[in-house]
């Protein structure tokens, strides 16, 4: 980025100063390395955001944050609904809800290791992934509006886990005021096959061996310890999110031109919270919510399966379960002031402090979990959310590697059975349908995530608590 | 013609042809070389689409979005597509067969047809190009 278009605050802040019609200031935070390396567009995006009416504090930039469509990847912006704040699909994104949800199994390294191959295969074979791929449930559409309503609370109902999984799920496994009436038929239809597939691009599901721990007393309390087996599943909400971004795009472009909102690029088409697209949007996106919800509960319900049936002494249950792509009610202080705000988190993790009521007992003393994914060649994080990140960035913080190579050049650059080749040399196992997909997804096309989560945690934003490598790695 | 063109998290699509029903049946194909490789899928069975929106740019993603709809639910690729507009309206035919991961080389789903980078325009050479990025 060029610097011009910043002015240093602070070692890891850097200031998008307000001109034009910005209603508040940008706020990106980087090393000097991140700010550098960054595209100029993410300084335009946040430029665009903060015109947006009724946004409150900054408009914020996580240290991993790229160049989106509206809102840039890593976009964080909080609106008021009593200043006229604004909802919009772009800040949210296609893949309403994609996530991370880390597991445990119960097991160390060496317990794992002798049966690793067996286990990938065994997984490969039960979750459902790639292109085109469908789940082993098949939904009516008022069958599938009770999990739009219901979330990871309906899976379990379903017999797809159990009810003590639910309370280490963001907003208990369900998020609330879903309202499948504003989901479209479209968009519906795309998901009657689809719950429970993992889907494809970057989205994996990952065994890995804790290999560093960072704060013993937080891992404690998270239960991590170095040589622990865990499992990491990253994805969405499928063709029903796409679907609902897609329709709403639309719909938002003509509310905004309605309410005389002018919209520096189409993707920042938005609608005012109060207003009936503004409401009838978030109804879709919880239900959109609700749909990745239960979607990552049945993928880790059939973990869950494989590991029962191939690792007797296994006990699959969740660590934690976080989305980086939603717009949420929270209650936060502003300028000494506690409004209710609507955050939109593109790419971005939110990461409470410890003592906040969300979050289960056990973790409450020390923060909530903040899962940050890497790729299948190289490490994934944990960290904590700080009580500081409250008033640095609306308790946010970043949520994974940003690529670095597009993906016509990665194809040209890798190719998918080199890349599994050298990924098992050093002790990875993959497992993929697709030859092409791996090439695209080759670990570095990715930048290094390890200094995101360095400057995430001296920004303050989220602490490190653990390092995870991978051991196998399914991919779609 | 169509072509693929680099943008850092995602791939930019461009169709190219000598009338706008052709630049718009390229960058389809374009779509569908992001998913698969299109010269391996049989063109078998058809299936209508039908677009309407204000504005050719408008109506480029409208169609796009389209396929992809069309493409989730049947769990089909497309190589091969006709398409006609008339003012506002896009009238298509896409021919196609069920997904084969293997035999058609299944890359990565397309979640959407973006507006970003998004233009319909004839260039000097008077050939009509059509493009966007798509979001994976």
């Amino acid at each position: 980025m060029d610097r011009k278009l910043v002015k240093r605050r602070d070692e890891y802040r850097w200031l998008v100063e307000r001109t034009g019609r910005m209603l508040v200031d940008g706020l990106i935070f980087a090393s000097e390395r991140l700010i550098d390396e960054m595209d100029d567009m993410v300084a335009r995006q946040v430029s665009n955001v903060a015109c947006l009416p009724g946004i409150v504090g900054y408009s914020y930039a996580m240290p991993d944050a790229h160049w989106g469509y509206g809102f840039c990847i890593g976009g964080v912006a909080a609106f008021d609904p009593d200043k006229g704040g604004i909802i919009s699909a772009g800040g949210v994104g296609f893949d309403i809800a994609c996530g991370v949800r880390t597991v445990h199994t119960g097991l160390k390294e060496k317990d794992f290791l002798p049966h690793r191959e067996r286990i990938a295969d065994a997984l490969f074979r039960n979750i459902p992934a790639g292109v085109g791929s469908t789940g082993k449930i098949s939904l009516s559409i008022p069958e599938l509006d009770e999990v739009l309503v219901g979330g990871a609370v309906w899976a379990v109902e379903q017999g797809f886990g159990v009810p003590e999984d639910l309370r280490f799920i963001e907003s208990g496994g369900r998020a609330a005021g879903a309202d499948p009436s504003k989901v479209s038929d479209q968009a519906k239809k795309r998901q009657l096959e689809e719950m429970g597939t993992l889907g494809s691009g970057n989205h994996y599901l990952e065994i890995q061996k804790v290999a560093e721990i960072y704060d013993s007393q937080t891992a404690k309390a998270f239960g991590l310890e170095v040589g622990d087996i865990k499992i990491s599943i990253h994805c969405g909400s499928r063709g029903l999110g796409h679907q609902i971004g897609t329709d709403y795009l639309k719909k938002m472009m003509l509310a905004a031109r309605e309410a005389g909102i002018e919209l520096a690029e189409r993707e920042l088409a938005c609608a005012p919270l109060r207003s009936e697209v503004g409401r009838s949007y978030l109804g879709a996106m919880r239900s959109g919510i609700n749909c990745a919800l239960a979607n990552r509960q049945i993928l880790m319900h059939l973990v869950r399966e494989v590991f029962e049936r191939e690792l007797p002494g296994a006990a699959i249950r969740p660590l934690y379960d976080v989305s980086h792509n939603t717009c949420q009610e929270e209650e936060h202080e502003v300028a000494g002031r506690r409004c209710r705000l609507f955050v939109h988190r593109k790419g971005a993790t939110r990461a409470w402090g410890p003592g906040h009521p969300d979050l289960p007992a056990e973790y409450r003393p020390v923060g909530q979990p903040v899962l940050i994914g890497g790729t299948m060649g190289t490490a994934s994080y944990i960290l904590v959310g700080t009580p500081q990140a409250e008033s640095l960035s609306l308790s946010s913080s970043c949520h994974g590697a940003g690529r670095q190579i597009s993906r016509t050049a990665a194809t040209k650059q890798w190719h998918g059975k080199g890349i599994m080749e050298n990924l098992h040399k050093r002790g990875i196992l993959i497992r993929s349908r697709s030859m092409r997909g791996l090439a695209e997804e080759a670990p570095d096309a990715y930048k290094d995530v390890s200094e995101v989560v360095e400057v995430s945690d001296k920004a303050g934003l989220a602490a490190k608590v653990a390092k995870l490598v991978p051991l196998v790695c399914i991919k779609g | 013609m169509w072509e693929h063109f680099s943008h850092q998290a995602d791939i930019g699509i461009r169709g190219i042809g000598n009338t706008v029903e052709e630049a718009f049946a390229e960058g389809a194909y374009a779509l569908m070389a992001v998913m698969c490789s299109p010269q391996k899928v049989q063109p078998l069975v058809q299936v209508p689409i039908t677009a309407q929106v204000e504005g050719l740019d408008l109506l480029f993603v409208e169609w796009l979005n389209q396929i992809l709809y069309e493409s989730d639910i049947r769990k089909m690729f497309f190589p091969r597509f006709e398409v006609k507009i008339s003012g506002d309206t896009l009238t298509a035919s896409a021919w196609g067969e069920p997904m084969d991961p293997q035999r058609h080389e299944a890359a990565v789903e397309v979640k959407a047809a973006t507006y970003q980078m998004l233009k319909v325009y004839r260039d000097e050479q008077g050939r009509w190009i059509a493009q966007c990025v798509v979001d994976v």
